[in-house]
């Protein structure tokens, strides 16, 4: 039978070790054995985003990686988007636009959209629907979504 | 998901080993945006999944005027269509990279990835063989190359024998005012599989005006993607103008054997095949011709 593997990586700018199987996800470890509960398995086969998480910067499906091969990465979960205690701009205009209903595919969707606005802080509606076109929300229709990230690029821009 | 083994060699020499190894047992991980959701649903088994990903020559991206570009086989998407190079030169292969699944899916999934896992709607493939890619494969008995139009066999299925394994992707260098583009039809905006998808690739004489010679590919209509053969080869020595287009889209109907399913008809996709074609060959041309301007 295969044996644990150690992996060490940093996650949300903290260095995490973890014992692993090798066929276990990185979505089932940072849930059941880090605790990061932020990340959620919607469909579990990557049409959904709401397991997105950044590795290395780069959005990507945590159910379609395996945990071990996170060993030197650098991963951001949604809990790590806020800093020093306040909510990052994405946070608080989908609280503000009111861009969420159930709330099951709103961590993938921060995710996501931090990745857009770190790459492209002035993004048009067209760019915003296309790079969040990984991101299924069943509830609000996506406008809402999308007009909280146009508030938030506004945001972060005035605040530069 | 079922246990399985991990290891990731560094070079292609243990990785190739490792495959003869574990006969039958061993699969490949790249991007792993197929393998592990095949996995997970039992529709593959693994003893043991290596990953190449830390083999420096299948996450080779380079890209030289003269040599071509050399496209190692895990390279993600997003990485290609990042390289400002690899999109002015292989416009088709980056119009697909593109659109295969979204973001988070293009982080990871790889071409070479693509290709092996030889779906007949593949996004990549029609545009790989309009570029006239070649594969370079290593295997226990060492390496050999197989033109990318050869490459799938069947729905699932692919010319890679036992033990090998796929290094990269081969592109000519691009010659003078050629280009290439790469599209398809899905009912949704994004995030869906291709009921038709055509590539083409063409190059133009000094004039601009005449195609010199053109290579059309289509998905999603066989059982594996085709090389549109007869309307390529008409195509060489007419006019760039949209009744040429017109009339490829004719002959590349012809190349198209679809099944009729829950994405469309037969009769709809050779449609969609003329449509397609005689889109691409005029978003080549425009494309070749801006480059001209350009450079």
């Amino acid at each position: 039978m295969t044996k644990k593997v150690q992996v060490s990586a940093t996650v949300n700018g903290e260095t995490v070790d973890f014992l692993c199987e090798p066929w276990q996800s990185l979505l089932d470890v940072l849930r059941e054995e880090l605790h990061l509960t932020g990340a959620k398995e919607g469909c579990n086969n990557g049409n959904c985003g709401a397991c997105s998480v950044l590795l290395d910067g780069a959005p990507v499906n945590s159910c379609l990686v395996l945990a071990v091969e996170a060993e030197g990465a650098e991963i951001t979960t949604v809990e790590g988007i806020a800093q020093n205690g306040q909510l990052h701009p994405l946070q608080q205009c989908f609280l503000e636009g009111a861009a969420l209903q159930c709330g099951i595919c709103t961590p993938g969707f921060l995710v996501t959209a931090k990745a857009l606005l770190d790459q492209n802080p002035n993004p048009t509606e067209e760019q915003i629907r296309f790079e969040l076109a990984g991101n299924l929300c069943r509830c609000t229709g996506y406008d809402k979504i999308i007009k909280a990230v146009l508030a938030a690029a506004k945001n972060l821009q005035e605040a530069n | 998901m079922k246990p399985f083994d991990y290891t990731a060699p560094s070079t292609i020499a243990d990785a190739v080993s490792l495959l003869s190894q574990h006969n039958g047992e061993a699969r490949v991980l790249a991007g792993g945006t197929d393998i592990l959701v095949q996995l997970r649903e039992g529709l593959r088994e693994a003893g043991i999944v290596i990953d190449v990903k830390k083999i420096a020559e299948l996450r080779a991206l380079d890209c030289c005027s003269t040599s071509g570009l050399t496209l190692g086989a895990s390279t993600p998407c997003a990485e290609i269509y990042g390289n400002a190079d690899v999109c002015t030169a292989y416009p088709a292969l980056t119009d697909a990279a593109r659109i295969i699944g979204g973001w988070q899916i293009q982080s990871r999934a790889s071409i070479g990835g693509n290709l092996c896992n030889a779906s007949p709607a593949a996004d990549s493939i029609p545009a790989l063989i309009a570029l006239n890619a070649v594969a370079l494969v290593a295997g226990p008995n060492g390496q050999r190359e197989i033109p990318v139009a050869d490459f799938c066999t069947a729905p699932g299925r692919n010319a890679l024998a036992a033990g090998e394994l796929l290094v990269c992707l081969q592109f000519p260098a691009p010659s003078a005012k050629s280009s290439s583009a790469y599209q398809r039809f899905i009912p949704r905006n994004e995030m869906d599989i291709a009921v038709v998808g055509v590539g083409s690739w063409l190059q133009l004489d000094e004039s601009g005006q005449t195609i010199l010679s053109a290579r059309v590919a289509l998905g999603a209509v066989a059982p594996t993607p085709v090389f549109a053969a007869e309307a390529s080869d008409w195509l060489a020595g007419k006019p760039a103008t949209e009744d040429t287009y017109r009339q490829a889209g004719e002959l590349a109907r012809k190349s198209a054997s679809p099944i009729s399913d829950m994405r469309g008809t037969a009769e709809y996709r050779v449609h969609l095949v003329g449509v397609l074609t005689q889109r691409t060959l005029a978003k080549a041309v425009q494309r070749a011709v801006a480059q001209r301007a350009a450079g």
